[in-house]
């Protein structure tokens, strides 16, 4: 059997520093060897598809829980996933969590004094249409305080954790909000290389996608590595 | 069109949502192929546990070698009882654990076998993107001959074999492989 053709690297600039030490968890975390090179196999090419056996069930509103509704500002937050080539890729799985609007998780390592709300859990799941189109409701989260160093607060965010047809393009990464005073302060943020990939983590305004006197909508579009067409592009 | 890839950023400390229950059980009582269970534990540069903040993937074939993708044409059996994917969380002393089944060996370049082995993914507040390594089974002539070990300088390859441990009666065979992040005994990872 002929070896499959495996997927381009990401796009210089766009991949963390894995040593960062503004981000002070990154010091006795980071590995320091140089990474073994290898050709991909049919083991990186394929991946795990998005069945509700294996993740659970899909959902995309996080705005209701327990028979109420989450506190905050609702907003849609929408996309597309594309790869590098700006090609669709359907059928994605993608999963957001997030604190609530106090910024707070629902989760019990989550001491920050904030208050919990039970009708928010913070986690959606949804599968790409055809046009690799995504779409969640869910609740503006707030900023927080974190131990990185004194006094230091993560700026808004959503993480994203997305899987695309093969291991190789696995992606976990997280969504900001434009214009946060906290984003040029934030190390986790700045370890993006590249200022033009770090802006392309901040989601823009899309009033046009907007439900009028209910939501607010943001779109960040994601793009995930693409795969090589011929063994000549490769 | 070329687009930017979009950055990756740290899975956090917080990402407890995505582990569904049961997401480290791979196997149904009609999956095909020897139960094996495989764990250790997720460690730092100091050799601290990675507590309750780490999270690792599997990726595997089935008992046969295939995968439960619509890539794999390769011409060998499915198995509709096994997915080959696993999402286990780190506990409070950095121990990940899945119970599966030992994979078959995956054709690799130049029509060669690749020796079973699993993929691993590793997730972790502190790594600003996940980790790509894999775990290879102890006493496999393939191992020999596997292009992805091969690739590795031989002092460094024990990092990625786990080790088998003492069975019980009808226990499944455990195998141990910790994923060191940092130091001496790092453990390889790839550049996928």
């Amino acid at each position: 059997m002929n070896q499959p053709l495996g997927y381009r690297k990401p796009t210089p600039g766009t991949v963390p520093v894995l040593l960062f030490p503004a981000y002070k968890s990154t010091v006795k975390r980071a590995p320091q060897k140089e990474p073994a090179t290898v050709e991909a196999t049919l083991c990186e090419v394929t991946g795990p598809q998005p069945t509700a056996e294996l993740f659970g069930s899909a959902s995309g509103d996080l705005t209701h829980f327990d028979g109420g509704e989450a506190l905050g500002e609702r907003i849609i937050v929408f996309g597309r996933v594309l790869d590098d080539q700006a090609r669709p890729v359907r059928g994605a799985l993608v999963e957001a969590w997030q604190a609530n609007a106090a910024g707070r998780y629902a989760n019990p390592g989550d001491r920050h004094e904030a208050p919990l709300d039970p009708h928010f859990q913070g986690v959606g799941r949804v599968v790409t249409g055809p046009e690799g189109e995504y779409r969640f409701l869910t609740i503006r989260p707030g900023a927080y305080p974190w131990g990185n160093s004194y006094n230091s607060w993560r700026p808004a965010h959503i993480h994203f954790s997305l899987f695309g047809a093969g291991l190789a393009n696995r992606l976990v990464t997280q969504m900001y909000f434009p214009g946060d005073p906290l984003l040029p302060l934030d190390p986790i943020f700045n370890s993006v290389p590249d200022p033009e990939a770090r802006q392309l983590l901040v989601c823009s305004l899309d009033l046009a996608s907007t439900r009028p006197a209910y939501a607010l909508a943001y779109r960040f579009d994601i793009v995930l590595r693409g795969r090589y067409a011929t063994p000549m592009d490769e | 069109m070329a687009l930017r890839t979009t950055a990756s950023q740290t899975v956090g400390p917080f990402f407890h949502g995505l582990l569904s229950p049961g997401l480290n059980n791979l196997v149904g009582p009609a999956t095909r192929g020897e139960r094996i269970t495989i764990g250790g534990r997720l460690l730092d540069g100091d050799g601290a546990a990675l507590a309750n903040d780490g999270m690792v993937e599997i990726w595997q074939a089935n008992a046969e070698g295939r995968y439960d993708h619509p890539d794999d044409v390769q011409e060998l059996p499915r198995d509709p009882h096994f997915r080959g994917f696993g999402r286990c969380g780190t506990d409070a002393y950095g121990v990940f654990e899945f119970q599966t089944i030992k994979p078959g060996p995956v054709a690799g370049p130049e029509g060669k076998l690749q020796a079973p082995h699993i993929n691993v993914v590793v997730f972790a507040r502190g790594l600003l993107r996940h980790l790509y390594t894999r775990l290879y089974f102890p006493g496999e002539p393939l191992n020999e001959s596997d292009p992805w070990l091969s690739a590795v300088e031989p002092a460094r390859r024990p990092t990625l074999i786990a080790a088998a441990e003492p069975g019980g009666g009808q226990r499944p065979r455990r195998y141990r492989f910790d994923i060191v992040l940092q130091g001496e005994n790092e453990t390889v990872f790839f550049d996928v």
